[in-house]
């Protein structure tokens, strides 16, 4: 055995030797540590969930409560630090409250649509041949509607509601996902680990668990998020129109509209709930970049 | 070549009836009765049982399916329940507003995109591509019907420049190429704008930096070609995507217009479905949906040919 | 389990010494290659009536040029693509009959050419190696016990590696994982797919030691992949030599070394830069690629770049003969009495 212990290791780089062994996930939470911009995104976005969360017990007013005196109030008027609505709710009370529904039905559709899809896309990608052509043939028909065209047509059928909006965001989600996810399994079936997995006699699932999923997560993932950026805008969108959540409930979309009569009287409260949607999307958009960046994705 | 065109065209077909059928099942499956609209809500047994005869929901849903394409298939969209007028030309006349809406942002959008693709390609890693990127980002994650009512208050509210809503004097059927239309499709056209902007740049600002750390270019740099012929390189080497992603905004502009028709109450095929949502008018939500996707599914076949004709390397693999 | 410690042991001996661990008979494949839509599907001869047998305990070299069938042939006969003819009998048991699919794993291992690509990147070393005996029932525990004496047998101190990730290995380290993790299974015959040829010569030579050591250790059959006729003979007791799909002469190592019969293996030989002035022959080496294997040359495959072709060669396809009691066996033409090849030798001589 003497005889090949003594093999020269051409040096990995410092860094690696002082951490030691890392897994592939922890690295990328180093490398995306690293990235002032995607710090910054996580913070606000950590800071509006929990908000939205803790809500009740942030010692708000109440955003159900309004006043006919006090309607439309401007940027800070005492006791009203964001002003109030066309009700005479308190818009500070309402903003926070309505990231429950507003995160809600932006987040879960593309994580609904991240398991689906992703178990949609390996099984296809891995399975190949017919399997294959029947998933993908399927998903070409819904690539034959504009996303948003194909959004309000669902919940145009399905008739307004949060949850018709969930279902209908889902389904839009769900082919874009799968594609990914497809493509990338591919490119994975084809490495010759995944036919050593196989020449060590484990069945399709568990090569689909053990050696695939693993590989192919990082960029769906990367690509989630990113759609996380456009369920938001659709979600409210979709209340904008009134297709999404009812009144009175706070909701950024909803608010956004029936806030659209105050446009001359008071505009920086008209667009505070814009403001909220663009933030939310757009911090998921810069993480989603700095994912891929962390990831060595390319695109 | 003429294989892959070939190829490319017959997967329409199947792609087509596909569409079809899912414009159909989606109003059919639709919860709630579709006469609901129509129907008085005093309205006797007859009277329905008449009337869901008259428009064929009586039928089986295969049947009712075979017959209704058979209907489209000769331009027959049905009768809108709200108006009493033919779908088809409704939407006719809706077409043509969207489509005006449709260019007009994707000249502002498209062009603002290539400048700020190029110039952040170009200058990769310096400041001017962080703004460059800034700036796309903005375009992908604003709410753009917020932009849109952002832009309503700055230029209609505040400094009254523009008007906020609506298509211009004399309505959408009065539609002339002077100041006092066209200052009416400014704001729309800059809202619908946003997002093709940021997908451009990005896009054209990743295959220039590509094309331009690529070893032909420098190879091309070495023998003393000038800038501009470098500039023509890229440009050469970044057309066929580029224009595949710009025919494929543009389907979405097309297709997704209804946020900022509603925004502006923009007479084009998303008020349209706006209205037919809210009046629960299924023949022409049905008829507005198949038409936009339909309009969809050609443009992609044609950017895809395009594609092809112009890079041969797509149509081989 | 005495000296094999937490190993598995191994499936077990059923035909005895005289019993070959490996029968391969008519082993065909031909992959279809999509046509245009005017012109005729068409197919690869990838791997074309293929036969031999390996013995227990010995190493097969085959070797040839790239595109000849070799990896196909690896591929085949661990099953993992399906073959279209032939049969192959592991210790005389036909896979799906006699013996499952599953068993057969257990007795038959690869090791990749790709030492990189053949590891999972996202595992670390140990979870790589513990795998396979983990899908063959053993629990986590011990499988990773396996994993880290398995990791000390080829050369590589567990509680340095085993936690690492195949990235931050050199790919000497990466191969040895390789025949760690192919070893799991305690197989009795591992093919080694071009096992050596991506490392450096250095690196190369200890992975060499390294499999000669494990053969003698546990036993093991090779059957062993390259395109590096050195590695193969310092490696193989008998040799295969393919060509465009097909098997043009085997035999013992040195046999073919002295004597080589085929032309396509004389070329081989004549093409390696041979540092004995004496050994270097006239004959001239391999003129151009091998032909398009799509379409290959009709009858004798060889005949468009042999330097001794005749028509029959391009109307007659040679069969496999045997030349001598050692196991020589070669399809030439030149070397089949009555072949019609004016060099053949005699139907008498052949008798007498």
């Amino acid at each position: 055995m003497s005889s090949v212990v003594g093999e020269i290791t051409p040096q990995p780089a410092a860094t690696e030797i002082a951490t030691g062994a890392r897994g592939y996930w922890s690295t990328v939470a180093r490398r995306l540590s690293r990235d002032p911009v995607s710090v910054i995104c996580a913070v606000i976005l950590a800071a509006i969930l929990a908000s939205a969360i803790f809500a009740p017990w942030l010692g708000l007013a109440d955003p159900y409560q309004g006043s006919m005196i006090r309607r439309l109030r401007v940027v800070g008027t005492p006791h009203y630090p964001l002003g109030t609505d066309e009700l005479g709710r308190d818009m500070l009370a309402r903003l926070i409250y309505g990231g429950r529904l507003s995160l809600l039905t932006g987040i879960l559709p593309v994580c609904l649509a991240f398991i689906t899809g992703t178990s949609l896309g390996i099984v296809a990608g891995y399975a190949g041949g017919k399997i294959n052509t029947a998933v993908m043939r399927t998903i070409d028909v819904f690539y034959a509607f504009p996303s948003v065209l194909l959004a309000i047509a669902i919940s145009g059928a399905l008739g307004a509601g949060i949850v018709n909006s969930i279902v209908s965001l889902t389904i839009v989600f769900i082919p874009q996902i799968t594609r990914v996810a497809e493509s990338v399994t591919i490119a994975v079936r084809n490495r010759d680990f995944i036919d050593a997995a196989r020449a060590s006699g484990a069945g399709p699932l568990t090569i689909m668990r053990v050696h695939v999923l693993g590989n192919v997560l990082g960029p769906i993932f990367v690509y989630a998020t990113g759609l996380v950026s456009v369920s938001m805008i659709l979600a409210s969108g979709l209340s904008f129109l009134g297709l999404g959540t009812r009144p009175p409930e706070p909701e950024w979309g909803l608010m956004l509209n029936t806030l659209r009569t105050a446009i001359y009287a008071n505009p920086v409260v008209a667009a505070l709930p814009g403001a909220m949607i663009f933030a939310v999307s757009i911090c998921f958009n810069l993480l989603s970049d700095g994912l891929r960046s962390a990831m060595n994705i390319r695109d | 070549m003429l294989v892959y065109i070939i190829r490319r065209v017959a997967y329409v077909v199947p792609i087509v009836i596909c569409v079809a059928l899912v414009c159909f099942l989606l109003v059919h499956l639709a919860p709630g009765d579709p006469l609901v609209a129509v129907l008085p809500a005093d309205a006797s047994q007859e009277l329905a049982a008449q009337l869901r005869a008259a428009y064929g929901f009586d039928r089986p849903l295969p049947v009712q399916f075979g017959l209704w394409i058979w209907k489209v298939a000769h331009g027959d969209l049905g009768t809108s329940i709200a108006t009493g007028r033919p779908v088809l030309s409704e939407v006719t006349r809706a077409v043509g507003n969207t489509v005006m809406l449709a260019c007009a942002a994707a000249t502002i959008g498209f062009s603002l995109g290539l400048f700020l693709g190029l110039v952040a390609g170009y200058f990769r890693d310096t400041w001017i591509d962080k703004v460059a990127a800034a700036i796309a980002s903005t375009g992908l994650s604003v709410p753009y019907y917020w932009l849109g009512i952002v832009l309503v208050i700055i230029f209609s509210a505040q400094l009254n420049w523009l008007p906020a809503v609506g298509a211009g004097p004399g309505g959408s059927n009065a539609w002339s190429w002077d100041w006092a239309h066209l200052r009416y499709l400014v704001l729309p056209a800059i809202t619908a704008a946003a997002v093709p902007m940021g997908i451009v740049t990005r896009t054209v600002r990743a295959l220039t930096a590509d094309i331009l750390s690529q070893d032909f270019v420098e190879a091309l740099r070495a023998k003393g070609l000038r800038e501009r012929q470098v500039f023509r390189h890229v440009v050469r080497n970044a057309a066929p995507t580029a224009l595949a992603v710009m025919g494929l905004q543009l389907g979405y502009m097309l297709g997704g217009s209804i946020l900022t028709e509603t925004v502006f109450s923009w007479p084009g095929t998303g008020l349209l479905l706006n209205s037919a949502i809210f009046q629960r008018d299924l023949p022409l939500l049905q008829g507005t949906i198949l038409v936009l996707a339909l309009f969809f599914v050609f443009l992609n076949l044609l950017v895809d040919v395009v594609q092809a004709a112009i890079d041969p390397r797509i149509a081989r693999s | 389990m005495g000296t094999r410690g937490h190993l598995l042991e191994p499936i077990v001996d059923r035909g005895g010494a005289a019993q070959p661990l490996l029968t391969v008979q008519g082993l065909t494949k031909h992959f279809p290659v999509r046509g245009g839509l005017f012109t005729q599907r068409k197919t690869v001869r990838a791997v074309d009536d293929v036969s031999f047998v390996v013995h227990k305990g010995e190493t097969v070299g085959i070797v040839g040029e790239s595109g000849c069938g070799k990896s196909t042939t690896a591929r085949l006969l661990m099953h993992l693509i399906d073959r279209d003819l032939g049969d192959i009998l592991y210790d005389g048991m036909a896979v799906g009959a006699d013996l499952s699919l599953r068993e057969l794993r257990r007795g038959m291992q690869m090791v990749f050419q790709d030492s990189y690509a053949s590891l999972n990147p996202r595992l670390t070393l140990e979870d790589s190696i513990a795998f396979g005996p983990k899908v063959h029932g053993l629990a986590d525990r011990p499988a990773r016990v396996l994993a880290r004496e398995l990791l000390d047998k080829v050369g590589l101190r567990p509680e340095v590696f085993a936690g690492r990730y195949p990235h931050e290995i050199s790919g000497g380290q990466r191969q040895r994982v390789n025949i760690a993790r192919a070893l799991a299974l305690s197989p009795r015959l591992v093919i080694l797919d071009e096992a050596v040829s991506a490392l450096d010569k250095s690196v190369e030579a200890q992975v060499l030691n390294l499999l000669a050591e494990l053969k003698r250790e546990f036993g093991l059959t090779y059957i062993f992949i390259s395109h590096d006729l050195d590695v193969v003979r310092y490696i193989s007791d008998r040799v295969l030599v393919m060509y465009l799909g097909e098997v043009v002469e085997l035999g013992p190592v040195e046999r073919l070394w002295e004597t080589p019969a085929h032309p396509y293996t004389r070329a081989l030989l004549a093409a390696m830069p041979s540092m004995d002035p004496d050994r270097r022959t006239e004959s001239a080496p391999l003129a151009g690629d091998p032909p398009n294997p799509i379409d290959p040359p009709a009858a004798c495959r060889f005949h468009t770049r042999c330097p001794f072709a005749e028509p029959i060669c391009g109307t007659v396809a040679p069969r496999l003969a045997t030349l001598g009691a050692d196991g020589h066996q070669v399809a030439c033409h030149l070397s089949t009495p009555g072949s019609g090849h004016s060099r053949a030798p005699s139907e008498l001589a052949r008798k007498g």
